[in-house]
Formats: C-alpha cells, sequence, structure tokens
C-alpha cells in the first residue's frame, strides 16, 4: 500500500543510522573517573603549560560545587561522571608529512563517511583538521594559510605555538563557571581547533573540521577557539558523525568565537551523532556550550546548525553583540526522531547600540521524539535602535512526538524592536493532495515539504555542507526514500 | 528551601495565626485546611529563584508588619460611603468585599426564584455544604502553587454564585473588593462560580484601593462551566502604588462552554494575574484577553496557562500592554495541547510598547504540543509608537504629546472594543483615556470619588484635522 499514510510515515521515520562503524586504532587512554589525577595526567600528556593546568583544576573545582541543570526539556538517566574515561589518543607512531602517511584504516573511516581527506583535497579546496578522539590527526592546506598568516591548527598545537593568542582570549567568551558542562569541559577538555585569522585577510577557504567520537565509554571534550581580527573573514564547518555504540556516550563541547572589529566569522555545523537505536536505546548525550562575542564595532557572527543526531541535543549557540552596529545570526534546523530529545536555541544578548540580530528556527520531529526551542533575545539598556526577529516553526510528523518552545524576551529600551513569531502545525493534507495530484508520491512530497520547509536555513550552509545537509535530513526522515 | 526572609516574618505569623484560628467546620475542610497549610509551609512565599517567579519579586510587598483580618470587620463602615461604583448608567447586581469580607447589603437578585444564588462564601460554607464538597478548592490544585495553598488554608469568606442549568442571568453581576485600614492589611479572598448546563453569565469583578494604604490580596477564584455554559468575565484592577494583588483565577470548562475572561489592569504597585484554563470537554472555547497600562514603580505580571486536554477546542489569548516610567512587565504565556488534544486550534500574542528607556519588560510565549493535528502560533513584540504613524499625525498639526496619546489609545483599543458590555466598555474606554492623560492615578489619591463626569472624556484634539 503504497499510499497508506500511516505506512509512509513509518518507513519514512525509520531510517537507520548508516554511519554505525567502529575504527580499530591502537588507543592510549587514561584511567576511568575524573579526578585532579585526572586532570594532572590529560595536562602532562599533552605538555600544557602551567597557567593551563591551573585553568584546568580552577575549573574542576567551580564543577564540583555546580549540580547538573534540570530546566532543559530533556530527561536521560542520570551520568555517572566517574564511569568515563576523560582521554582517549591514537597513539602516535611519528609525525606525518603527508596524507598517505595516515593510518589507512582511518582513510578507510572518512572514505566511509564520505569525506576522503583525498577527495575534499582535490576537489573542493577544503581544508580539514580531521580529530578522532581527541587528538588532531592530521592538518592540511595548513601551507596555504600560512602565507596570509591564518593559523589553523589542533589546539594542543596552538598553546605550544602561540600560547599568549591562547591565554589572552581562552576563558573569555566562555567563562570555566558558565555552567555545569562548560566547567566539566574546561576541566578536561582534550583537544579541538585553534583558527586565527590576521587582520584584514579573507581566508581564502573554507575551514573545516570533523569530530568522530570513537573509542567506547570515551566522552569527548572538545575545546574550539576562533579569533577573527580586524576586518577579517572566515567561513568555518564543523561536521561530526560518530559510530553505533550502546552506551550513551558523553559530549561536552566549548567552542568560543572572538570577532573584532569589522571581522566576520560564519559557523556551520552539521551534527549527525548516533542517536540512539528505535527503541531509545545508546546514542550520544550532547551537552555544547557555542557562544561568540562580536566585540569590535561592526562585527558579525552568525551560526547555521543542522542537527538530526545524538540521543539528546542541549546546545545553544549565542551571540553577545557588544560592539556598536554588530550582527548577530542564528540558523537552525533540528530533527528528532525514534526517542531522540533535544532542546536547542540561542541567545542574543545586545550590549552595543544599532544591533541586530536574527533567529530563524525550524523544528521537524517524529516517532516518540521530543523537540525544543529555547532561546533569549536580550535588549539592555545601552543596546539603542536595536532589532531583533525571530520565528521559530515547528513541523510535527505523527501523533507521538512533541513539540515545544521556550521563547524568553526581555527588553529595557524603548527604541529597539523585538519579533517573535511561532507555528506549530503538521504538513497540511492540501500539500500533500496537490502532490499526490501531480503524480509525486507521498513519500516523496513528505521529502520534498520538509526540504523546502528548512530551505531558509540550508541555504545559508556554505555549498559542501548543503549537500550533506539535505542527505542527513533525507537519512533522518526519510529512511528508504533518501 | 530558599525563600523570602522580611522583617516580620510574614510566615512564622501566618502558621501561628492558622494554629490559633480554627474555624468550625466539617472534618473534611478542616483536612483540606491542613494539607493546603502543609504545603505552603512547604513552599513558603514564591521568591525569585523559581522559573515562574523569576521577574517578580514579593520580598518588597510582603516587608510590612500586615495584620490578618479574619473576622468580620465590626465597624460598620457601609462601602457607599467610601466608595461608589462611577461607571455611568451601569446597572448591576452588586456585592462588595471590605478587606475580604463581604458586606451583607440585603439585596437579592430578582432571578433568585430561578434557584441563582449570589451570596457570601461564608454563608455558602454553611447553607451549600453539597455544592461546596462538589466544587471548592476543587479546580485550583495547591500542589504547586503557594499562593493558592495559603489563600485554601485561610479562606474565610468571598463571592460564592450559583447557576442552575438552563438559566441566563440577565443582570450583571459586579463584586467590588476594596482595601480600607489604617494598618497594612493581608486579606484573602476565595470565590466560587459555578454554572449549569446552557447557563450564562457576565460578572465584572473590580480590585480597588479606597486610600493610600499597604494593602497585599491574594485571592483565588474558581469557575466551574457545564456544558454550553457561556461566561463572560472581567477584572478591572485599579489600585494604589503600595498595594500588592495576586489574584489566582481558575477556569473548568465542559464541552461547547464559552470562556471571555479579560484583565484590564490600570493601576496597582503589583499586580499579578494567574490564569489556569482547563479546556476538559471537546468544542470548549477561551478568549483570554488583557490589556495593561503601568507607570512610576508599577508592577505587572500576566501568567496565562491553558490547558488544550481533550480534542477540538480552540483558545485565543492576546495581551497588549504600554510600560512607562520606571514600570515592569512580565508575560507568560503557556499552552499545552496534550497528546490526543487533536484539531486543536491556539492563538497566543503578547504586544508591548515601551515609552521610556527605565521600562522594563519580560516576555516569554511558550508552547508545549504533544499532538500532532494542531494549528498553534504564538507571537511577541516589543517596540515603540510607530514612527510613521506619528508623522503623519504631526504633519496634520496634532501635538506630539497628542498623538502620542491617541496612537497608545488605539493601541489598546483592540482589547477595549471587545468587551461586550456597552456600559462597561464606554467606561473602561474612558478610564484608559484618563489613564493616558495621566490624571486617573491623581484621582486614585483622592477618597472622594467625586463622579460628577456626565460627559464623556474626549483627547483635546481637533479630528477634522486628521
Amino acid at each position: 500500500m503504497e499510499n497508506d499514510p500511516n505506512n509512509i510515515l513509518d518507513e519514512v521515520t525509520s531510517g537507520e543510522y548508516k554511519y554505525g562503524f567502529y575504527t580499530d586504532i591502537e588507543m592510549e587512554t587514561a584511567p576511568k573517573g575524573l579526578s585532579e589525577d585526572t586532570i594532572r595526567f590529560i595536562s602532562a600528556k599533552k605538555n600544557e603549560p602551567e597557567w593551563l593546568l591551573e585553568f584546568r583544576l580552577n575549573a574542576y573545582r567551580k564543577w564540583l560545587s555546580m549540580t547538573e541543570p534540570t530546566w532543559a526539556h530533556l530527561h536521560h538517566p542520570p551520568i555517572n561522571y566517574q564511569d568515563i574515561i576523560y582521554y582517549a589518543a591514537p597513539k602516535k607512531k611519528k609525525e606525518l608529512a603527508s596524507l598517505d602517511e595516515v593510518d589507512p584504516e582511518l582513510i578507510e573511516t572518512f572514505n566511509k563517511l564520505g569525506i576522503s581527506l583525498e577527495e575534499q583535497k582535490r576537489l573542493s579546496g577544503v581544508a580539514v583538521d580531521a580529530v578522532i578522539d581527541s587528538v588532531s590527526v592530521k592538518t592540511t592546506f595548513s601551507e596555504t594559510l600560512e602565507k596570509q598568516g591564518i593559523i589553523f591548527c589542533s589546539f594542543s598545537e596552538a598553546v605550544q605555538k602561540v600560547p599568549e593568542l591562547v591565554k589572552q582570549y581562552l576563558g573569555t567568551v566562555v567563562p570555566s563557571d558558565d555552567n555545569y558542562f562548560a566547567a566539566l569541559n574546561s576541566a578536561v577538555f582534550s583537544d579541538g581547533s585553534f583558527c586565527y585569522i590576521p587582520k584584514g585577510v579573507r581566508c581564502p577557504i573554507e575551514l573545516s573540521t570533523y569530530f568522530r567520537i570513537n573509542a567506547a565509554n570515551t566522552g569527548q571534550f572538545e575545546r574550539t577557539l576562533i579569533i577573527g581580527d580586524e576586518g577579517s573573514y572566515v567561513s568555518y564547518m564543523e561536521g561530526c558523525t560518530a559510530p553505533m555504540r550502546d552506551e550513551n556516550q558523553l559530549h561536552a563541547a566549548i567552542v568560543e568565537i572572538i570577532a573584532l572589529k569589522d571581522a566576520e566569522v560564519k559557523y556551520s555545523t552539521v551534527q549527525n551523532w548516533y542517536p540512539g537505536n528505535k527503541k531509545g536505546e545508546g546514542g550520544i548525550y550532547n551537552f555544547v556550550t557555542k557562544r561568540g562575542i562580536c566585540k569590535g564595532n561592526n562585527s558579525k557572527i552568525s551560526w547555521t546548525q543542522v542537527e538530526t543526531g545524538s540521543a539528546i541535543t542541549w546546545k545553544y549557540p549565542s551571540v553577545v553583540l557588544m560592539g556598536d552596529n554588530t550582527v548577530g545570526e542564528f540558523y537552525s534546523v533540528a530533527v528528532t526522531n525514534n526517542y531522540q530529545q533535544a532542546d536547542t536555541g540561542t541567545k542574543m544578548i545586545h550590549l552595543g547600540r544599532n544591533t541586530k540580530s536574527t533567529i530563524i528556527s525550524k523544528g521537524i520531529s517524529a516517532g516518540q521524539s521530543n523537540n525544543s526551542y529555547r532561546g533569549l533575545v536580550k535588549m539592555t539598556k545601552r543596546a539603542l535602535n536595536s532589532r531583533n526577529f525571530s520565528q521559530c516553526d515547528s513541523l510535527l510528523l505523527g501523533d507521538k512526538c512533541g513539540a515545544h518552545t521556550f521563547p524568553y524576551i526581555k527588553t529595557e529600551n524603548q527604541s529597539s524592536i523585538v519579533e517573535h513569531e511561532a507555528t506549530t502545525s503538521k504538513i497540511s493534507d492540501d500539500q500533500l493532495f496537490y502532490c499526490n495530484q501531480r503524480g509525486i508520491s507521498t513519500e516523496s512530497a513528505i521529502g520534498l515539504i520538509v526540504n523546502g520547509y528548512a530551505r531558509e536555513v540550508l541555504k545559508q550552509l556554505p555549498m559542501e555542507f548543503a549537500v550533506e545537509a539535505q542527505k542527513l535530513l533525507a537519512i533522518s526522515l526519510e529512511g528508504s526514500v533518501g | 528551601m530558599e525563600g523570602i526572609t522580611t522583617n516580620y516574618n510574614t510566615k512564622e505569623t501566618l502558621i501561628r495565626l492558622f494554629g490559633e484560628n480554627r474555624p468550625e467546620e466539617l472534618p473534611a475542610m478542616a483536612r483540606l485546611r491542613e494539607q493546603a497549610m502543609e504545603a505552603f509551609v512547604q513552599n513558603g512565599f514564591p521568591h525569585t529563584k523559581l522559573e515562574k517567579w523569576r521577574n517578580t519579586d514579593l520580598s518588597r510587598s510582603l516587608n510590612h508588619a500586615f495584620i490578618f483580618p479574619l473576622e468580620p470587620a465590626s465597624d460598620g463602615t457601609e462601602p457607599e460611603d467610601i466608595f461608589r461604583c462611577d461607571v455611568p448608567g451601569f446597572n448591576t447586581h452588586m456585592v462588595s468585599l471590605l478587606n475580604g469580607r463581604v458586606i451583607d447589603q440585603g439585596n437579592t437578585l430578582p432571578q433568585a426564584a430561578e434557584g441563582v444564588i449570589v451570596c457570601s462564601m461564608a454563608e455558602a460554607f454553611e447553607k451549600y455544604k453539597d455544592l461546596i464538597e462538589r466544587h471548592y478548592a476543587k479546580y485550583a490544585g495547591f500542589g504547586d502553587n503557594a499562593m493558592i495553598a495559603l489563600n485554601t488554608a485561610f479562606a474565610r469568606d468571598g463571592v460564592f454564585i450559583f447557576i442552575p442549568d438552563n438559566v441566563e442571568v440577565s443582570r450583571i453581576v459586579q463584586t467590588v473588593n476594596l482595601i480600607h485600614s489604617t494598618e497594612p492589611v493581608f486579606v484573602q479572598p476565595r470565590n466560587l462560580v459555578i454554572m449549569g448546563r446552557n447557563s450564562s453569565l457576565r460578572l465584572v469583578m473590580c480590585d480597588d484601593s479606597v486610600d493610600n494604604n499597604v494593602g497585599f490580596i491574594n485571592s483565588v477564584s474558581e469557575f466551574v462551566l457545564a456544558e454550553n455554559a457561556r461566561l463572560d468575565h472581567y477584572k478591572l484592577q485599579n489600585k494604589n502604588d503600595h498595594s500588592a494583588l495576586i489574584n489566582n483565577s481558575a477556569f473548568h470548562l465542559e464541552a461547547g462552554a464559552n470562556l471571555s475572561t479579560s484583565a484590564i489592569s490600570l493601576n496597582g504597585g503589583l499586580i499579578r494575574n494567574e490564569t489556569r484554563v482547563l479546556l476538559n470537554g471537546r468544542s470548549s472555547h477561551a478568549d483570554v484577553l488583557g490589556a495593561y497600562l503601568m507607570d512610576r514603580h508599577q508592577h505587572i505580571d500576566n501568567q496565562v496557562f491553558i490547558d488544550h486536554a481533550v480534542s477540538d477546542c480552540t483558545s485565543n489569548e492576546l495581551f497588549k500592554g504600554i510600560l512607562d516610567d520606571s514600570a515592569s512587565g512580565v508575560f507568560n504565556g503557556h499552552i499545552l495541547v496534550r497528546k490526543d488534544a487533536q484539531r486543536t486550534n491556539a492563538y497566543q500574542n503578547n504586544k508591548n510598547i515601551l515609552i521610556s528607556d527605565k521600562a522594563v519588560i519580560d516576555t516569554k510565549p511558550f508552547l508545549e504540543i504533544y499532538a500532532d493535528d494542531v494549528k498553534c502560533s504564538h507571537g511577541a513584540t516589543v517596540g515603540q509608537l510607530d514612527a510613521e504613524a506619528m508623522f503623519y499625525l504631526r504633519s496634520r498639526g496634532i501635538s506630539a504629546s497628542n498623538a502620542r496619546m491617541l496612537l497608545m489609545y488605539a493601541f489598546v483599543a483592540e482589547i477595549v472594543n471587545r468587551i461586550s458590555i456597552p456600559e462597561l466598555r464606554e467606561r473602561i474606554d474612558d478610564l484608559v483615556k484618563k489613564r493616558l492623560r495621566g490624571e486617573l492615578s491623581v484621582c486614585d489619591q483622592c477618597v472622594l470619588h467625586c463622579n460628577s463626569r456626565e460627559q464623556k472624556i474626549a483627547f483635546d484634539i481637533d479630528m477634522s484635522k486628521i
């Protein structure tokens, strides 16, 4: 019965996770559990300076005094923080000079993900800083970037190479005691990416990093720091897939972006971590703190995210609009299926004058999932003539899922304008009928409508990503159809 | 447990008072009071660490040496001596409350013969035990609401209304809740309105201050609408700057019932309206409207919870407000669409205008949806008066202040125009105009309530210019 809507919805919403595999690479791991010793172990392993160890220990002590937040619209069994390995690194044999020297198994992993390094290097001109389980294995195109003075390397490398920059900016956007998960990350972060664009430089290529969570029981604690110096421009892409594991894995990352005067930073994410199986078992717990600050006048930060994975997503990419005439943007598509839960949104804190922010959030829920938008728009007293526009729409596929909206709006001056609108609906029978009538099967029609619904956000993605994102939407929702 | 600490330890006083003043009543009632008191003792007064109270701070309002009048006042004050309802031509059946106790004026509603009851709660506790047992405290749950718990523990009096099946009450019922005391006073009126099948009622509830003294009102009202009942409900709030008014209203709607409730807040030191609507029968409908005009250091908080428990119900929420000076406003709308509440239509809108840089608004229009065949939307805007409209009026020779007033008036008119009682609409319209000219608060300080206005209030604008 091709046209029975119930069947189709089932098919459409029962796609299997295609990236569930496990790469067998020799690992070097820290003992399970979290203590000051674990932190000292990580710090020593990475040969870190004293101040960074202090930073970690401080964060750890603050973390001990904090409690896990419960305000989000999420339900999960308590996390045992002592049952997690906080450091896992592929054993390094030697420094790698070219792509050929990369572990063939790793190359195979990337090939399965459909982002072979060679392909990327040859065809798309994307420099990929591939992160597998916390340690950067290979950085491509760094030579090209070096010529322009752009620093794009792993976080630990940056600590060795440009410690003064790291010290100057680390923790300035997300303080180590910002929240429970940020404190945890600040204490145990293993690696991540570092990016510095010098004054007046327009980064010629899209920078990209790929995260993977690989070894079982390894929490991944990424730390990304992006600094756009005066008048610079960079577009940064982050993508994630993780192999199928049965136990829940914890991920608590921090991304900090600093945009100085006239700088523009565009950050795009496609997140497709293992969402758990159809019964809601397993899957990644994703607790991420992402925040950017438009420090100088006329700067701009733009977040674009496509969230299809993770059993639990807790993520609020935010922008602090500190300079005058600064711009913050947030574009999001969040898809939840089966028993996935997402509580995601943004914060736009307007501090400077004539600041502008735009929020476009599209939620799609299917199966038994729950999808929440949670956002804050704050116009402070000083933020005169500021403007915000928010739109958050939810689409419900099936009658067992939930879609929720929690927008907070706080305005403290009279010259700012804030607009918020939201709708919740299902795919209308009219639209389906129209498609059917023109010979489009119901399943293709749903795909078409969902893609059209998310178009506004997808078009914000860099070209290379947009293709992948559309595929992910298809996989997440359209099952066999995709 | 964190809580509010005041210099006068109001919570301890209340606990002591509760133990000392046990009215003689049915054991079931006594048990209910005890449970409610337990809930209050456990939670204490709500504080800003609670999500629902983060923007409304009671600590200043509670920081007074309150007296708690539990027995009827015996000084023989006649409500006519201190207050006269100043809605011209407004012929209502009026029930006055002074410091939370109903003042018996000996008048009965013409429709009493048909079984309509309008009396004090104290009387209802005695006379209509079966109705009380069936309905009292069944709709305003106190498990998660410390203010309702406190009210339930102490409730002595209020207004009781019962309308039998198929009776349409022709006369408007008006309750006037007055506070008159030389000392800071803490009162807790409790109202219950029971409406039978196919009945209808128009009810106006006014909260007024007659002097400039401190008052804290913690009021709870329960409304139950049986099949196809229709209730038009208005709250008119005009209090002095030293008063705090916590107003909990719980509406329970059965199939086909139709509710329209509006809260018009013109003045008041701190006002919090918590409205809960349970749409419990198919095809029931609720309109929840509100308008607020606040200035100086006034604070207004509207909390609306609409629970779509069954399918085919509709709800419509619209709140509009203007905040001036250092006034602060809160709007928290929550629509819950339960799993099987298919074919729900729910709209929620909150629009605000700030006309001062010190005014603050917090708005949180919030949707929680578990059914798929629904149409829900919400919107919230914060802005200022439309510059183009201003320019238009100015270009026609209207002064800036008049143009501002006209635009503000037009902004609120959307709510006022939906009042279905013509006399009341006219009166509120006047009050809004007066309020916008800054006159109302002046009058509010005056005890005379001269009530000499015969002609309608108009703006000083030559309309021919427009």
